[in-house]
């Protein structure tokens, strides 16, 4: 048998939380009652003209500097021609073969080091309205008894990002988009989440031979809106392909819809595919020449990228640990812990965990270190009280650490005995098996330690003395 | 008793500023004189009762420039009860400027035609010989304006729409430099050529009308700021070069009357003291109408793809969405609408659109930069509007032009 890799190129559609929408000024904003932002442009009424957002346009050009693009000197809007209810002047204004960025690179740490993904282009388009099509089996328009469509959403900005086929993996793949998506939301220009679909990406994939040169037959992947969704389509689809292959078949080019369920990819039916968009330049618009001066702006505008820190955290806490530190906001916590001593595994863990979200006072700090590190020595009670206060007010770690836990197990054991004295049905419960019953023994002590037992002896004395 | 037929836009202005007439009063002259008249000439398709808040002087509009509240058609069936719930900015410009609008004037389909003959509401007519077509695609604006049923009016010239009706009714017409003027809210036919432009009696109502409806619009990012517009009050044409493009005054199928007409308006220059001479537009005149017939039907095939019965206009039900879309265009399209979006699709198709749309691009380049090396020479040229005078209802159902006569109307418009 031989041994196959995957060839896998990425499409991102991401939409931009501009103000307004790219060609008219409808509010953007998601959800909402249907068809209650629309105006006579992005409802294709005859005459209405579209007039491009500045500002939509600038945040393109902050994601493609992001991205290691060249910024077009000249860029062309052209028209994207096909019928669907859900494209209103029967064609999409979106960028051809002169797109606004082009020739960039995102290098992608992983477990086997970085991965250079090369960014083909990123253009700026807008959305289609949303469709919803009622009755019939498919969920589909063909078929379906009538469709209805709202027109909030249509003319979103909306950047779509093109890859080379560089990615090998699935995983690989993932771990692209989830990179790309916290340099998104760096930028502040959308909140790139796949639930709400303001982040959505297809997948090209091929297998071929190892080291064999050039590409095979590739299909289209979509219809997944979760990363984990994207990783386990996309290994499905090479499942499928090898398959193929190896029986001797020929794969098709075709475009594939990932089914969740049944961990399978189906074909799409080729009515609901346009074979020729028949573009051509937006006579309506005239070409984009954002001036030098402006890149250069938006460059120095641009934020410290993810990239290059979750490359650096990973080596301490491991490329996924170190993506979802970044990726929840928990970083510049877990930056405040380490640079006050304590170590990158342990600072991470707690300010994704014990403070989840929550950022302590700078002044805090040292405290909450020290109350870590001596975190068996006190009560659960006050070491949890010590985060929660740590927001809003300056914490004296001594009178935290002075409420100690009673570790003494000569100050509990009479106590325990007392406890279990006190409850012979219970303990008969245990003895015949329930070990849960433990639970209520322990939950004793603490109520009449007023929690200062440390719960380790606690525990260890009761089964020494229930098992005996 | 206020005579529309010989009163200039101007004259009709002084009137109200001299309170000899109130906006009122203007408005219910020219509806008598429609009254009295539309019924054979079919100038309009829709007229709009009271001249509200109106300051000024009525004005006609082509039935393709949208009117907020007014039923706006095109001349199509597929538009037939569309009512736009905006103004287009011409439209805006005019009421600004106090205007009163008498009603939507007849044109062919989407402005395609040029005798109104494709109408889908039926032909206007010529007013000087009803027998004969008004010109198009704007016959509508173009009767009404020579037979006193609006003191002036504003119609859209893609390939000779304004000029070539002008020219058969006996009016002045302007196709205005493409970005001048806004497009916007009015219903699209080839986006890179279409242009609105004034209709009327006089040069001079015409400058104070493409005063009113000029300048850059936010809404049309295709327009520019333009100079101030003057009022021509010259007395003679002193230090006005004149250029007489050679392939345009001696081509085959002008008529002799036509040629006649030029010619002394030519030599009418030279008397006021203009400086004649001839000149060549070769490649122009060539390759223009084969570059105006790819350029203008792919646009439109991509402009009229909106009408689908989805959001607006009638729709004929069918068992889905696709099925739905064809049987509504089907029904709500005339031939000629149809025609072009078969050929503009064909000229944009994957294979063909490097042969023949993109390379019509190439040559509109070349024209353009002919064009632009004549008016170095030159400050104006000179041609016939159209080779012959207007023509009998019925005389040109063939939708192929003839070059000659193409030409001469649709070639400026590069």
């Amino acid at each position: 048998m031989p041994e196959w890799e995957p060839v896998i190129g990425l499409e991102i559609h991401v939409q931009l939380k501009t103000r307004t929408k790219m060609f008219c000024r409808c509010e953007n904003t998601f959800g909402g009652e249907p068809n209650t932002r629309t105006c006579p442009v992005c409802l294709a009424h005859p005459g209405a003209l579209p007039v491009p957002n500045e500002r939509a346009i600038e945040w393109t050009i902050k994601l493609g500097l992001a991205l290691g693009c060249t910024i077009a000197e000249r860029a062309v809007f052209h028209r994207k021609n096909y019928f669907y209810p859900d494209n209103p002047k029967g064609y999409q204004i979106s960028q051809y073969d002169e797109p606004l960025c082009i020739d960039g690179a995102m290098l992608v740490p992983g477990p086997d080091g970085d991965a250079e993904v090369g960014i083909i282009r990123a253009h700026l388009e807008e959305d289609a309205a949303k469709t919803i099509h009622v009755g019939g089996a498919t969920g589909r328009i063909v078929g379906a008894a009538h469709s209805n469509v709202d027109f909030n959403r249509g003319g979103t900005p909306l950047v779509e990002i093109v890859t080379q086929p560089d990615i090998r993996s699935a995983e690989e793949a993932k771990r692209f988009l989830q990179l790309l998506r916290q340099t998104i939301v760096e930028l502040g220009i959308s909140d790139a989440e796949m639930e709400k679909g303001t982040l959505r990406a297809d997948a090209n994939v091929s297998v071929r031979e190892r080291g064999e040169t050039g590409f095979r037959t590739r299909t289209e992947l979509k219809n997944m809106n979760s990363f984990n969704h994207i990783a386990r389509g996309i290994d499905a689809e090479i499942r499928r392909q090898i398959e193929v292959w190896e029986s001797g078949g020929e794969v098709v080019q075709q475009t594939l819809d990932y089914e969740v369920k049944s961990d399978t990819v189906t074909a799409r039916r080729r009515k609901e595919e346009a074979d020729d968009y028949r573009y051509f330049p937006e006579p309506d618009l005239v070409p984009l020449e954002p001036s030098r001066g402006l890149v250069e702006r938006l460059r120095e505008e641009l934020p410290e990228l993810p990239g290059e820190r979750i490359r650096s955290l990973g080596n301490e806490i491991g490329f996924d640990s170190a993506l979802e530190l970044v990726a929840t906001g928990n970083e510049a916590t877990a930056r405040g812990l380490v640079e006050h001593g304590l170590d990158w595994p342990k600072a991470a863990s707690v300010a994704m965990n014990e403070l989840a979200g929550r950022e302590p006072l700078r002044e805090n700090f040292r405290a909450l270190v020290a109350i870590i590190q001596q975190r068996d020595r006190i009560t659960r009670e006050a070491y949890h009280a010590s985060f929660a206060s740590s927001v809003t007010t300056a914490i004296n770690s001594d009178e935290v650490l002075a409420q100690t836990v009673v570790a003494d197990t000569a100050e509990l054991e009479p106590l325990v005995d007392r406890i279990l004295e006190a409850s012979p049905a219970q303990v008969a419960s245990y003895r015949g098996g329930k070990q849960g019953v433990l639970g209520f023994f322990v939950g004793q002590v603490m109520k009449e330690t007023q929690g200062k037992a440390d719960p380790k002896i606690v525990n260890e004395l009761l089964r020494q003395k229930l098992d005996a | 008793m206020i005579d529309t037929l010989r009163l200039t836009a101007e004259d009709a202005i002084a009137l109200v500023e001299r309170g000899e007439a109130t906006p009122a009063e203007l408005h219910a002259a020219y509806r008598e004189a429609i009254d009295a008249r539309d019924a054979e000439l079919h100038c309009y398709l829709t007229l709009v009762d009271s001249p509200n808040g109106a300051t000024s002087i009525p004005i006609a509009l082509k039935d393709i420039i949208g009117t907020k509240g007014v039923r706006t058609t095109a001349g199509s069936k597929i538009l037939d009860d569309y009512v736009p719930v905006y103004d287009s900015t011409v439209a805006e410009r005019c009421k600004t400027s106090g205007l009163s609008l008498l009603g939507k004037t007849n044109l062919d389909e989407f402005a395609m035609g040029s005798s109104t003959e494709n109408s889908a509401y039926g032909p206007s007519r010529n007013p000087w010989d009803p027998s004969r077509v008004p010109g198009g695609s704007g016959g509508g604006s173009a009767a009404a304006v020579s037979a006193g049923l609006a003191p002036w009016a504003l119609g859209s010239d893609t390939g000779g729409s304004i000029k070539q009706p002008s020219s058969l009714c006996g009016n002045v017409g302007l196709r205005p430099t493409y970005g001048t003027v806004s497009r916007y809210g009015v219903v699209a036919f080839a986006s890179s050529l279409d242009q609105i432009g004034p209709v009327t009696k006089t040069v001079r109502d015409n400058a104070l009308l493409y005063r009113i409806i000029s300048g850059r619009d936010p809404s049309d990012t295709t327009t520019v700021d333009v100079p101030p517009v003057e009022i021509p009050a010259a007395e003679d044409l002193k230090g006005l070069r004149v250029g007489i493009p050679q392939e345009l005054n001696e081509a085959d199928g002008i008529e002799p009357g036509v040629a006649a007409a030029v010619k002394k308006a030519i030599d009418l220059a030279a008397q006021l003291g203009a400086d004649v001479d001839t000149c060549e537009l070769p490649r122009s005149v060539e390759y223009g109408l084969a570059c105006y017939y790819l350029i203008a039907p792919a646009e439109a095939s991509s402009n009229l793809a909106r009408y689908d019965g989805v959001r607006f206009g009638p729709r004929v039900d069918a068992n889905d969405y696709y099925e739905m879309v064809a049987r509504t265009r089907d029904a709500g399209f005339g031939d000629e609408p149809k025609r072009r979006i078969m050929l503009g699709t064909y000229a944009l198709s994957a294979g063909y659109y490097e042969a023949f749309y993109g390379q019509a691009q190439k040559v509109r380049t070349v024209i353009s930069r002919e064009f632009a090396a004549a008016f170095e020479r030159f400050d104006v040229l000179l041609s016939p509007t159209s080779p012959t005078v207007a023509f009998e209802l019925g005389a040109r159902t063939r939708p192929v032009p003839r070059p000659a006569l193409g030409v001469i109307d649709t070639l400026d418009c590069s």
